[in-house]
């Protein structure tokens, strides 16, 4: 792959601390993640992903090692550069959704819009994943596809370099799931987003240009998709 | 608005029970707060305005008679500005189709032109003509009592002689904002009235033609008070100067004082402990509120809202609650103030009132109130502020159970599961739990102090005229009296037992402190006054020295039994006299010296003399006996008992009325506040686990009692130590209000002990009932299905 270098992560260990025993989360990685890239993250609970994904998107930091975003060393940031780093570059999608309950999908998408340097309105990141008829509904009143949609929404309407997306279809049935993925896929083509996809369903891999797969706190295999699935291809 | 504003809003209206009963609380502290600064600072720019405007003299001062010519030495005398001579007399009133006997004080006024000092303030009609004689102006209060008008007349009775009076001006005067009648220790507004009447009509019918027997003065800027005093005193000694006296010492102006301490007092206890109980409630309520919305902080700092903008979101919400309780807390403050600166303003006859709100006083509860909720609120907004957005992801950690002390003991066996869960529930948050019941206590404390007033009073008029002043009828005599007058009044039909006294105004000194009183010479072994000890029994009148009441030994003079007092007699010869303390008395109602009448009548260097009378008389002929009386001569005026209480009585009700009616609901509110927030926090907290019973099959009742059980079981411990608390702040009432004019004994009655647990109670069964409804509606799918 010809395009740049987003993410670059190095020698990455991560121990939590719980009680008395310590937890050894993730064991010296390395990464690179290319820009455009529409990565999966596969691996079973337990491997690292999440922790991964939380250090590269500047939720978490590592305990040693260096992550660096186009050139600029993470590890080395402070809160406050981490947030600024957050609000600009990156877009998050969780596993529960993570909606405000009290406000609408326009609204939920307009919280992250009013802080971020060059969105686009919440209107048209909500068209892009389908849901531009149900604006003013509250999360409450959609349905767990529909909820997760307007959480991609959220999560690209700020333009984001890179997304990241923890289980996304995990709370999902497949035709749903489905529906999701795509919203993914077409944000990831039309917009260029690196798009990182954790997942446990070894299906998924099959729609990424390249598949990771975790073990135990490392690598443990890299391997590139000649050609990439659409969404309405896969079944599980 | 901003999307963050619209989660706020909806947030609060989400939460409105919660929030409105917070503001209640917030409400009871800034409307107190407003009602006590407001009325204050009403009645003392009021106050100031009037006595400017009336030329309220700086010192004042009686005599029995001095030449006009006297005067022309006051006015060199150094720092004085106006003086002004008056002739002041008693007399006795008739008022048509009014039998009981009524007094009165007559004053003059300048024969032309206006009164240098002691202005009138003129209500309705005008001031007696120049030259008229038989012309008078009366006090408002006066005239109200009786419905005088313009245009009405009375009958006057000085030294014996009967005037018909043509009544032409009501007026006030700042000297009787507060007017008693001498011997008597309320107002009476039907039997006392204060009379304004050109000086040659009063001197002539006084015998003080170009004379004098009263004297005022106002002060240059900067001068001394007390060198004036001085040098009147030394001035007016031989004319039977009484002692001067200062503003400081005019009844009038010491009770209006007094009673603006007591505001004062109040503008500081009660908000302190109402916004500190809304500060503990704002505490649970946004520590709860954020504990329910960790994900969406950590959302929110995902997707790049820094920690100052999660903090402001949070503070945003307390203010918005806070500025409901301010708004509304100062609007209420603001009604109370007026009803209480009505009720103030013609309790203390203030001719109009100046109702101001001073900016500085909202200021001020703005202040005082914000920083109380920031201060609440700042541990569990600093918490969600600094929240990791990836801890904030994962679910919260089981909160930890341990089996409680209690059950360490063995208990486990006596309880049910359920009140095992109670149990384990408050000892797993052991602050929170003491800090509800302290703001139950609170509640109850302040529910207590409005009742206890009205014990307190109630006790305080018990003591005074159930076992201290026993008589019917006083009458007081214009001029020491023959003992030999008692067997005059005796031989009247319908008067059973009479018993003399002698009265001497004097000064006390002991050291440098004094204090101006009447020594009262009692009969030994009397009926109907008695002079009672700390334990409330009568004690025998020594046959020598001189008794005083606590008060008027401990923190005015600072004099132990055994000590030697000098006394300054104001009458007659004027001697100065040494005598020895020898006991002590209780007394809840001014302040007082008792000696024997006869040790009295000695020093005095008399025969026996006495001033007035006490009697006990048959009520049917009561009427009849005042007749009588007020034909005699040398009787002053009579003073009527019963008739005094009903009408103190009358003058508190309404003023602990309406104290009663704004610390029952305030103190309700707190109650409310404390007790409906606890539950709905542990509704909030435990919804899911008590989902799951409800799933297990547990009955709604059973779910209720594990629920309320808590918040019931917090609530019978805190009535206790609000009790404890209650009293406690009665007793540091007894304190803060106490002065030479009354004290507050420290009796509370077991119905204020129970009206507050009542109320206390109904605030509870209130909660019951709305988290009983809000559980029928618990939906035991949905709550199992979301993930905490």
């Amino acid at each position: 792959m010809d395009s740049p270098v987003v993410f670059k992560a190095r020698g990455l260990t991560k121990i939590y601390r719980m009680g008395e025993v310590e937890v050894v989360a993730l064991r010296n990685v390395d990464l690179d993640l290319h820009g455009g890239e529409f990565v999966v993250l596969l691996g079973p609970s337990g491997s690292g992903k999440s922790t991964l994904l939380n250090i590269l998107g500047g939720l978490d930091t590592a305990t040693s090692g260096h992550v660096l975003y186009s050139g600029t060393d993470l590890t080395a940031a402070n809160e406050r550069e981490l947030t600024a780093f957050r609000r600009d570059h990156v877009g998050f999608v969780f596993q529960f959704y993570n909606l405000i309950p009290s406000l609408t999908a326009r609204e939920n998408v307009a919280a992250v819009t009013e802080i971020a340097t060059r969105p686009m309105r919440p209107e048209d990141a909500l068209e892009i994943v389908g849901m531009g008829k149900r604006l003013d509904h509250f999360p409450a009143q959609l349905s767990g596809g529909e909820q997760q949609r307007v959480a991609i929404a959220r999560a690209i309407a700020k333009n984001p370099a890179v997304l990241l997306c923890d289980e996304p279809t995990g709370a999902l049935d497949s035709a749903t799931g489905i529906v999701v993925l795509e919203a993914l896929e077409r944000a990831n083509r039309e917009l260029g987003t690196t798009t990182v996809v954790i997942t446990h369903n070894m299906v998924i891999a099959e729609m990424a240009d390249r598949v990771i797969r975790m073990a135990d706190g490392q690598v443990a295999g890299s391997e590139r998709n000649e050609t990439r699935k659409s969404p309405s291809e896969l079944h599980w | 608005m901003k999307a963050l504003d619209r989660k706020l809003l909806r947030d609060l209206w989400h939460m409105r029970g919660m929030a409105v009963a917070i503001s209640l609380v917030m409400i009871g502290g800034i409307s107190t707060f407003v009602m006590s600064r407001v009325t204050y600072e009403s009645l003392k720019i009021t106050q100031a305005r009037y006595y400017i405007d009336q030329r309220f003299a700086d010192v004042f001062a009686g005599l029995v008679r001095a030449p006009e010519a006297v005067a022309e030495r006051f006015i060199e005398l150094p720092g004085v500005n106006q003086v002004e001579t008056r002739v002041v007399a008693p007399v006795n009133l008739e008022v048509e189709g009014f039998d009981d006997p009524v007094t009165g004080r007559i004053m003059s006024l300048p024969e032309f032109g206006e009164p240098r000092l002691n202005v009138p303030y003129l209500r309705r009609g005008r001031l007696p003509a120049p030259a008229a004689d038989h012309e008078i102006a009366i006090n408002e209060d006066f005239a109200d009592a009786h419905g005088f008008q313009p245009g009405d007349r009375l009958v006057a009775v000085i030294k014996g002689h009967r005037k018909r009076l043509d009544i032409v001006g009501i007026a006030l005067s700042p000297e009787y904002m507060y007017a008693i009648p001498p011997g008597a220790l309320f107002p009476d507004y039907e039997r006392y009235g204060i009379l304004w009447m050109n000086r040659k009509a009063l001197a002539t019918a006084f015998d003080m033609d170009g004379a004098f027997n009263d004297v005022s003065f106002s002060l240059q800027r900067g001068a001394s008070e007390r060198d004036l005093i001085d040098r009147v005193d030394l001035v007016l000694a031989r004319y039977g100067g009484l002692g001067a006296y200062g503003r400081d010492d005019q009844f009038s102006h010491r009770f209006i004082t007094e009673e603006l301490r007591g505001l004062e007092t109040m503008a500081t206890i009660f908000p302190v402990i109402f916004l500190g109980v809304a500060a503990f409630l704002l505490n649970v309520v946004i520590s709860r509120l954020v504990a329910t919305e960790r994900e969406q902080i950590g959302t929110l700092k995902a997707f790049g809202y820094s920690t100052a903008q999660v903090a402001l979101h949070y503070i945003k919400l307390v203010l918005s609650i806070t500025a409901f309780g301010l708004v509304a807390g100062t609007g209420l403050g603001l009604w109370f103030a007026k009803g209480l600166s009505g009720i103030y303003q013609v309790f203390y006859s203030f001719p109009y009132l100046h109702f101001e709100l001073d900016p500085l006083i909202l200021l001020q509860a703005v202040a005082v109130t914000l920083v109380a909720a920031l201060a609440g609120t700042a541990f569990a907004v600093r918490r969600a502020a600094a929240l990791p957005p990836a801890e904030g992801m994962r679910p919260e950690p089981p909160p930890v159970y341990r089996a409680t002390f209690l059950e360490r003991l063995g208990l486990q066996q006596r309880l049910a599961e359920p009140s095992r869960m109670i149990v384990r529930h408050i000892a797993r948050q052991p602050l929170k739990a003491g800090l509800t019941m302290l703001g139950i206590a609170a509640a109850c404390s302040i529910l207590m102090i409005t009742n206890f007033q009205r014990d307190a009073i109630s006790w305080m008029l018990g003591v005074q005229y159930g076992l201290s002043s026993r008589e019917d009828l006083t009458v007081l005599f214009t001029d020491p009296t023959p003992r030999r007058a008692l067997y005059s009044i005796k031989s009247l039909e319908g008067v059973g037992h009479v018993e003399g006294f002698r009265a001497v105004p004097a000064r006390l000194v002991h050291g440098h402190r004094s204090h101006r009183t009447a020594i009262d010479g009692i009969e030994p072994g009397g009926e109907l006054q008695r002079v009672l000890d700390a334990a409330l029994h009568p004690v025998s009148i020594p046959p020598q020295g001189i008794l005083l009441t606590e008060y008027l030994a401990e923190e005015i003079l600072r004099i132990s039994p055994g000590e030697l007092l000098t006394i300054e007699v104001l009458e007659g010869n004027r001697p100065v006299l040494q005598v020895p303390v020898v006991g002590t008395t209780r007394e809840y109602l001014g302040v007082n010296a008792y000696m024997s009448r006869e040790a009295l009548n000695d020093l005095m260097r008399e025969g026996p003399a006495i001033s007035g009378a006490r009697l006990a008389v048959d009520p049917e002929r009561q009427v009849e006996i005042y007749g009588r009386l007020r034909g005699m001569p040398r009787v002053a005026g009579t003073i009527v008992r019963d008739t005094a209480i009903e009408q103190f009585n009358e003058m508190m009700e309404q003023t602990i009325l309406y104290f009663s009616f704004i610390t029952a609901l305030l103190g309700g509110f707190i109650a409310f506040g404390v007790v409906y927030n606890s539950a709905r926090i542990a509704l909030s907290e435990r919804s899911r686990e008590l989902a799951s019973l409800r799933v297990l099959g547990f009955t709604r009742g059973e779910v209720a009692y594990i629920l309320l059980g808590e918040i019931g079981l917090l609530t019978l411990l805190a009535i206790p130590l609000g009790f404890l608390f209650g009293y406690g702040l009665s007793g540091y009432l007894t304190v803060a209000f106490s002065s030479d004019l009354y004290r507050i004994a420290l009796v509370v009655e077991p119905a204020t002990y129970a009206l507050a647990a009542t109320i206390v109670l109904v605030s509870f069964a209130i909660t019951g009932a709305l988290i009983w409804r809000k559980l029928a509606r618990l939906d035991l799918i949905e709550v199992l299905k979301t993930r905490e």
